[in-house]
């Protein structure tokens, strides 16, 4: 019933031309540059790694030993566990997930005081400064981080000035470097959709609110958050995918003894050229991602259709 | 009913950076009473409200409700309630959250606030719609919620920033009505801001007329209507007829006024005016539409009369808007009773036009409400 309706409508606003192209233009996207891709992966990971002439031989069949590996680790006994792989997954989702509440955390009266203020010159100056460092390559920035968290970096440097600290904090190892450079790689993702709904919040509802006795936390705790919910879980889906899968803050920031799971994945492609394991490692941390965020949405009651607002 | 509890403005001045937006304002009202201020858009009006309900604070004088000082006190604490120009309903909320949003803050159980929202739904005839969303109710229903919203603050004086002005008329000329009885029941104090005379007249007890920061006059609707006290408020509260003159002769509370293209007329001064306007003065006299009527002989009426050619002629149901050009070239309106006649006059008439003495009102001249 809705649907037929939706895409008559569709084409009545777009025009058949229009909206063929459009059409066309978002199925290419998504069949050829997403889903086709990752359906390859999916193969790769059910199948053994074997030399080029085996390929499609009578030993090229599914197999679940990718999936396995990661569990029972090299040996395949049923008896010991790969810790290190998984330990290293559970860290990865975990440190995501902290990631993604620092950045709500952070950004949150940020947005609330751009949203609110709505449109002036000395607010749009800050959004610009803002976008500004992001012209800046992701590796490059990663790479400053570097050099302000290192030894003799700023950061330490200050500080021992100061007198607050006489030895140099290894930022490195402490994967301090690591979480607030993942932290800044994906804030803005968090701050641009918070920032367009409450932008799109009356202010009347506000004053109404607090004419009515309202405290601040109530107020934001019954009008501005629920307002905002969308773009708030749009923010905090984005965060969570981009830093769950992040490479090059892992590589660049990473103390010497903690891994990121993408580094892993990594290895298996380039450094033990073994596609089929890295896809399946791949394949976990994606279906694990998927399900993580279906889970929150369900928990905080929000619609799929929401974060497309 | 109680008696209610009152407003004072006591030489309220409120300034953003260099702009006056209010200048030296000084108004009490009567608890219980429902009053208006009447303005064009930009006069203050609005910025008044803001400042009672106490969104902004004054940069001279002061603001009392109930005899106490509103100094410092915000708008959560005061005894006031504000209904928005857009209602600022919450759309996320039913309808029954909406209304009970108050009782929310104070932390009133879900079941006392549903036992309170039935009652308030049932005042503004919304029995059984409590658990709609707002986005699901009418104009007018919408309206009823945030009137409801407002009340169940038990707030001593309620204040309306133009809430009808998003209503069709019939809506809004039903709607006046039942504000109107609304506050009759529940006795507090409304204020009212509003730039359609008609809503100010019909409704209120007592009505502010502003221009520009300043209050030009405060009176009845009746004293507005009919003894305007500057230029100001007798061209922007319903039609008029504006002759510019200068005084000839000044007689009691009367005035002989040689107008520029209409001969000497006489009116009595407005009595913001008595013993202000003096012969040889600038003035400005107006008759309204309604208070011309014809005559076949301008002898018995000296100095009330005019006469003038018909132009034009519009009827309007309920009248009949005739347009004159008196012999200077002095354009005029009248305005004549439609009691089932055909045409009364046609275009090209000589009519002879008189007025009853309390139906002119002189004032030295000022500026007109611009169109």
């Amino acid at each position: 019933m809705a649907r037929p309706r939706l895409f008559a409508e569709y084409f009545r606003t777009n025009g058949r031309f229009l909206g063929i192209t459009m059409m066309l233009l978002v199925g290419f996207w998504i069949i050829v540059l997403i889903l086709l891709p990752q359906l390859s992966m999916l193969d790769f990971s059910f199948r053994y790694n074997l030399p080029p002439a085996e390929q499609g031989g009578p030993k090229d069949v599914y197999t679940l030993d990718n999936y396995r590996h990661l569990i029972y680790g090299a040996g395949g006994g049923e008896g010991s566990y790969n810790t290190v792989d998984l330990m290293v997954f559970g860290r990865t989702i975990l440190a995501a997930m902290a990631v993604t509440v620092a950045d709500l955390i952070l950004c949150y009266p940020l947005a609330y005081y751009l949203g609110q203020s709505r449109g002036s010159g000395f607010v749009r100056l800050l959004v610009v400064l803002l976008i500004i460092p992001y012209w800046i390559n992701e590796i490059l920035r990663a790479f400053a981080f570097r050099i302000i968290f290192a030894d003799g970096g700023i950061i330490n440097a200050a500080m021992m000035g100061l007198g607050l600290i006489d030895q140099p904090i290894d930022f490195i190892r402490a994967d301090i470097a690591l979480y607030t450079g993942l932290g800044y790689a994906y804030i803005l993702l968090m701050l641009f959709p918070m920032y367009n709904a409450i932008e799109s919040l009356d202010r009347n509802q506000i004053e109404a609110a607090r004419d009515m006795g309202a405290s601040w936390v109530h107020i934001h705790r019954r009008i501005v958050i629920p307002h905002a919910k969308p773009g708030i879980s749009s923010g905090m889906t984005m965060v969570f995918m981009l830093s769950a899968g992040a490479l090059a803050a892992p590589q660049i920031l990473g103390g010497p003894s903690s891994l990121w799971f993408t580094q892993l994945v990594y290895q298996w492609f380039n450094n033990s050229l073994n596609w089929q394991q890295g896809s399946a490692y791949a394949i976990v941390l994606l279906m694990a991602s998927i399900a993580i965020v279906l889970t929150f949405m369900k928990i905080f009651r929000v619609n799929m259709g929401d974060i497309g607002k | 009913m109680t008696d209610g509890v009152g407003v004072e403005l006591e030489n309220l001045w409120i300034r953003f950076g260099e702009f006056v937006a209010v200048r030296d304002a000084s108004v009490n009202i009567n608890g219980g009473d429902f009053f208006s201020f009447l303005g064009p858009s930009g006069c203050g009006k609005t910025t008044i409200l803001r400042a009672v309900s106490g969104f902004l604070q004054p940069s001279e004088g002061r603001v009392l409700i109930g005899g106490r000082d509103m100094a410092g006190i915000g708008p959560n604490k005061r005894p006031t309630a504000l209904i928005f120009q857009n209602l600022a309903l919450f759309p996320l909320m039913k309808v029954w959250e909406n209304i009970t949003f108050s009782m929310e803050v104070r932390g009133a159980s879900a079941s006392e606030r549903r036992r309170r929202a039935d009652e308030l739904l049932e005042m503004i005839a919304l029995e059984g719609q409590g658990n709609k969303l707002p986005g699901e109710l009418s104009g007018g229903q919408k309206q009823r919620v945030a009137i409801a919203r407002a009340l169940c603050a038990e707030p001593d004086v309620l204040l309306l920033d133009e809430p009808l002005s998003a209503l069709d008329l019939k809506l809004r000329q039903h709607m006046r009505t039942e504000l109107r009885a609304i506050q009759q029941r529940v006795g507090i104090t409304f204020i009212y801001i509003t730039h359609d005379q008609g809503e100010a007249l019909t409704m209120s007890d007592n009505v502010a007329v502003m221009r520009a920061g300043v209050i030009e006059q405060i009176g009845t609707g009746h004293a507005i209507y009919d003894l305007p006290a500057t230029p100001f408020v007798a061209s922007f509260v319903g039609e008029n007829n504006v002759f510019r003159g200068k005084v000839l002769e000044v007689k009691g509370d009367e005035a002989l006024i040689r107008t520029n293209r209409s001969g000497d007329l006489l009116a009595q001064i407005t009595p913001a005016a008595r013993g202000v306007l003096k012969v040889g003065d600038d003035a400005m006299m107006f008759v309204r539409p309604e208070a011309f009527s014809l005559v076949d002989d301008a002898g018995a009426h000296a100095g009330k009369s005019l006469t003038a050619r018909v132009v034009n002629e519009e009827f309007e149901g309920n009248s009949y808007s005739v347009f004159l050009e008196s012999e200077g070239g002095k354009r005029i309106k009248m305005s004549l009773p439609n009691v089932g006649q055909e045409r009364v006059v046609s275009t090209g008439d000589d009519l002879i036009l008189k007025y009853e003495l309390r139906n002119a009102v002189a004032m030295p001249a000022g500026e007109l409400a611009s169109e």
